[in-house]
């Protein structure tokens, strides 16, 4: 018989969890739900926009009745649950319908906390919780002209804002003399209060209630100071409660809220507790993300997979009132032993402040302007290391540059009707659809429904930011932990040392020795572990063909038509009369359509029919030249400029120096594909400074530059060192090339990567540490020798692929 | 039946990976996965027309080379949330050899 799991509230935690398990193990148990609001699961996130007018309850449905039917769950709608008992593992709802379980799982939320003043429990007097709360204020708009609401923070201001939508004149009471105070400082605060008196709320700042009079309904609010309002509404916003009445009373151990351990289970290992309800190590949380987090460390121990741990969650918030920009996250109150970095201008309507800790982020407030949000939460998150880039951090990730979208940096600002995705022309509007309309929480979720920053991922900040609007919060998952793919629950690092300390020299043995979820990976794994394993075992790992991308495979770029180009190398971008002659002729024979000049230095012909590539390959090998790599994770170009050969002012051979830099380096597989440069002298004509590796010339030696990128995001490089010989610009470009193939991640491109394991972690490596340095670089040499063939070449010949480039059969007609 | 082609054997196509098979009406990719099954659709993804065959064979779908929707070797369904169906060859595999049946 299957295992039976009962599930007290229907809420958002309760449900993310059978969701998640479902996703895990369907089959695994009998489930039966009982949930005291009579509907299915709605996005409670989502009652201020419906009490604003801009949403309907429709709208806001994650799970309908439909859904729990057609995953045979039991619900019963409607049904407050009265009792446990523990002994005889049943529970009872008021009605009177009992179920035995052998798995508990309590998700009660929690309770709008109604401050015991006289006159509390007079009609019009509510929270703002459910679905009855917002309608009873939708009724009430229609009636009366006065509201109060007594609590100033997130859900009281959204409430107010709602309210004074729907008509009512509106009165915002707070204790303290600071907006949302728990969430901005008060100069942040003071901004917010300003805006939203401009569009009509009145404020009583550091006042508080002393009595609610009325006979039957609630007729006015009176405060300590005396002073007395007309109210025919109060919605109490003075925080909330966890809702462990039911918990207390079955003997579960609570304080607060209910404890949990990391797995998510009560003091009785039969009954878990996730949400709102929950107290873990002395935390209660308020906001989804956390709750969703432990939604999946509880289903993974219900699915007894039992290898995740919720350990705690860092929180961020946005106020989800349109037009209104601000976020934060983390401890922005900062203390004697912190920093703080500060930007204002009142004028504009922008503040920022930035907390920091021993050069790590601990907090972040921003109004006006957030579009850096979504980049300083996840630094805090993963408690990155900012002394790199300290000097530059308050300026943002715009300040190296944001093309893609026209320098549009805050979505507050956007109308529905603009483009925020370029790659797939989706508009603002249709983003902000998709994620109330189809629930969604996570930006592979929107990525996946829309397209939005699917492609080249230069909006992917402005999506962050329409989702931290529509939802009020940061929904990405936990960054250090995030899984190589779905397929797994290790990440990049995880999998790479796993294959490093286990010598595993397969896929096959990868996905066995870490048990991944699925028989053969899929399609962003298997390159992913492909690339892995012959980086790490260049001498034994088996290039897998079928594991990598159609370009590589093919070793030319499929086109839209599916038709592949041909771009044959040339050395630092030089070349000579036979060359070009060759090209030509291979031009005319296969009657090729185009033949451009590449951004690159070099020679592109597009348009060439699969089953003719081995053949141009013969000819273009005859002339003696070899496969470009324009198609792979690999060394793409070298450019250079003309140098002192000729250049009136070169002050070293930057051509040579090229040509040499690219024939160490040719044919080597990377994470993601990697360009140099050098240029002749500090005019930098051959943009060095914007490449993975350049070099600029000067009189004195050559200066070495890293992480440089041009493309969607545009990221000049940092300065690595300086050295004064060719021999030692090899060395040192073999050594930085060779701790990216070791330590980036598949698809990673060296501008990212720097950032992310900091400037000083490469200096160390690659410039202090002498022998680290000739230690990599031999590394590199190392796999060149495996990795240094012409794959065009081993192909024209007919000797491998075959099959890649013939029909399976040609059937006449 | 008569309207079965013979158009090469298992070894032929690479495990996890297909070939074209050029017809009048057409391309057709024939996959093959790692359980050794097979599978026959048009080579035109439901999209914009990517050549399935190009693309990485995992499980029992392709992901399209171009824009990598995912497409379900059996159905011809693209993977939700993206909607779309790429049309099915009826494919039968005996002794080894591949037959194809075209609609
Ligand atoms: C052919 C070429 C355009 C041209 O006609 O000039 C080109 C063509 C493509 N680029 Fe590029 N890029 C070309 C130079 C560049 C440059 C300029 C350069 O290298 O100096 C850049 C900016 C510099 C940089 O990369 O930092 C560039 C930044 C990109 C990017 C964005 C990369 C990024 O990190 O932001 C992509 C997308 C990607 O790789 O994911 C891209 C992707 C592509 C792809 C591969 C798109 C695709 O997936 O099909 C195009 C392949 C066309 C083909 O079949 O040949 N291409 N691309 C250039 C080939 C150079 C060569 O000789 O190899
Ligand atoms: C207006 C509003 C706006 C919000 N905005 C945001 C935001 O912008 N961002 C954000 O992250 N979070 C926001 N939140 C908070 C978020 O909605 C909650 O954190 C989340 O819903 C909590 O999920 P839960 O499952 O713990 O509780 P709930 O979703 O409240 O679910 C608990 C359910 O259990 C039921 N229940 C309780 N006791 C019993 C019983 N004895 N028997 C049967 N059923 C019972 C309740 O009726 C309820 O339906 C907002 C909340 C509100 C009210
Ligand atoms: S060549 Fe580069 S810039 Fe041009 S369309 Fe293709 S990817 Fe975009
Ligand atoms: S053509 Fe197949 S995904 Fe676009």
């Amino acid at each position: 018989m299957k295992q039976r799991l009962v599930v007290i509230g229907n809420g958002m935690a309760g449900m993310r969890t059978i969701e998640e398990l479902l996703k895990i193990a369907p089959d695994a148990y009998e489930i039966t739900v009982f949930g005291a609001e009579p509907y299915g699961n709605y996005n409670r996130i989502l009652l201020s926009p419906v009490l604003a007018g801009e949403k309907t309850i429709d709208e806001i449905m994650l799970n309908d009745l439909q859904w729990y039917h057609d995953h045979h769950i039991t619900l019963h709608a409607g049904h407050k649950v009265a009792g446990i008992d523990r002994r005889r593992r049943e529970v009872r709802s008021e009605q009177g319908i009992s179920a035995s379980y052998d798995r508990l799982l309590l998700a009660t939320g929690s309770t709008p906390f109604i401050i015991p003043v006289p006159g509390h429990d007079l009609d019009g007097v509510i929270g703002f919780r459910d679905i009855h709360d917002v309608d009873t204020m939708v009724e009430a708009a229609r009636q009366y002209r006065h509201a109060v609401i007594i609590g100033g923070g997130l859900l009281g201001l959204e409430a107010a804002n709602g309210l004074m939508l729907r008509g009512m004149s509106v009165t915002v009471v707070h204790l303290s003399d600071t907006l949302m105070d728990r969430q901005l400082d008060s100069i942040a605060g003071q901004m917010l209060r300003q805006s939203l008196e401009q569009r009509g709320l009145q404020f009583l700042m550091a006042t508080q209630t002393e009595a609610l009079l009325g006979t039957e309904r609630v007729r006015a609010v009176r405060f300590k100071d005396g002073l007395e309002i007309p109210a025919e509404l109060v919605v109490m916003a003075a925080g909330i409660r966890p809702n462990i009445e039911l918990a207390k009373q079955a003997g579960i151990h609570c304080e607060r809220g209910i404890i949990v351990s990391d797995t998510m289970q009560t003091y009785d290992p039969r009954v878990y507790a996730v949400g709102e309800c929950v107290q873990h190590r002395g935390q209660s949380y308020g906001l989804v993300a956390p709750l969703f987090e432990q939604a999946k460390v509880c289903a993974t121990h219900l699915a007894q997979f039992g290898i995740g741990r919720y350990t705690g969650s860092v929180t961020s918030t946005k106020l989800k009132v349109t037009g209104i920009d601000l976020f934060s996250a983390g401890d922005f109150h900062g203390g004697a032993d912190s920093e703080e970095i500060v930007m204002k201008d009142v004028a504009r309507g922008v503040y920022k402040k930035l907390v920091l800790k021993d050069n790590r982020l601990q907090g972040a407030v921003m109004y006006g302007d957030t579009g850096d949000g979504a980049w300083f939460f996840q630094m805090l998150r993963d408690g990155t290391d900012v002394s790199d880039f300290r000097d530059r951090l308050m300026f943002g990730q715009a300040h190296i540059g944001d093309s893609g979208h026209g320098g549009q940096n805050s979505a507050a600002l956007m109308a529905d009707s603009m483009e925020v995705c370029g790659c797939n022309g989706v508009c603002k509007g249709t983003i902000v659809k998709a994620i109330t309309g189809k629930g969604l929480f996570t930006l592979d979720d929107v990525r996946t429904h829309t397209k939005a920053s699917a492609s080249c991922g230069s909006c992917t900040g402005l999506v962050e930011q329409i989702l931290a609007s529509t939802l009020g919060g940061g929904y990405a998952a936990a960054t250090q932990d995030k899984p190589l793919c779905r397929c797994t629950d290790y990440n990049h690092d995880a999998v790479r040392k796993a294959i490093r300390d286990h010598q595993l020299t397969t896929i096959t043995a990868v996905q066995q020795f870490l048990e991944w979820k699925t028989g053969d990976g899929c399609h962003v794994c298997r390159p992913a572990l492909n690339y892995y394993l012959i980086a790490s075992w260049p001498d034994i790992a088996v290039d897998d063909q079928q594991s990598r991308f159609i370009n590589e495979r093919a070793h030319a770029n499929i086109q839209k038509d599916g038709t592949y180009s041909v771009v044959p190398r040339m050395w630092g971008g030089l070349t000579t009369p036979d060359e070009l002659r060759a090209i030509a002729d291979v031009a005319d024979k296969f009657k090729i359509p185009t033949v451009k000049v590449t951004g690159g230095q070099r020679i592109d012909l597009l348009g060439v029919n699969k089953q003719d590539l081995p053949a141009v390959w013969f000819d273009l090998n005859q002339a003696g030249m070899v496969s470009g790599h324009a198609y792979g994770k690999s060394l793409r170009t070298v450019k250079t400029c003309v140098g002192s050969e000729w250049c009136r002012f070169g002050t070293q051979d930057s051509t040579g120096l090229g040509v040499q830099l690219e024939r160490i380096t040719w044919g080597s597989w990377m994470p993601h594909k990697f360009k140099m440069a050098v240029s002749g002298c500090p005019r930098n004509c051959a943009e060095a400074t914007i490449k993975d590796f350049g070099v600029v010339c000067v009189d004195s030696g050559y200066e070495l530059h890293i992480a440089g990128n041009g493309g969607v995001k545009v990221r000049a490089t940092d300065l690595l060192c300086k050295v004064a010989s060719e021999q030692e610009v090899i060395e040192y470009c073999c050594a930085f090339t060779q701790l990216y193939r070791e330590q980036g991640h598949y698809l990673e491109r060296t501008a990212p990567w720097v950032e992310r394991v900091g400037l000083s972690h490469v200096r160390q490596q690659v410039v202090e540490d002498a022998q680290s340095r000739r230690a990599l670089a031999e590394r590199f040499r190392y796999s060149q020798q495996y990795y240094q063939k012409d794959p065009w070449a081993e192909r024209a010949s007919g000797g491998s692929d075959a099959h890649e480039f013939t029909l399976l059969k040609e059937v006449a007609g | 039946m008569s309207d079965w082609i013979e158009v090469g054997r298992i070894e032929d196509i690479p495990r996890l990976g297909a070939r074209v098979v050029r017809t009048p009406q057409g391309n057709i990719a024939v996959f093959r996965n790692a359980e050794d099954q097979v599978f026959a659709l048009d080579d035109h993804c439901p999209h914009k027309g990517g050549p399935l065959s190009q693309g990485i064979v995992y499980d029992c779908k392709v992901a399209c080379p171009l824009h990598n929707w995912r497409i379900d070797l059996a159905s011809g369904h693209a993977v939700a949330p993206d909607e779309g169906q790429a049309a099915v060859h009826a494919v039968r595999l005996q002794d080894g050899r591949i037959f194809l049946s075209l609609r």
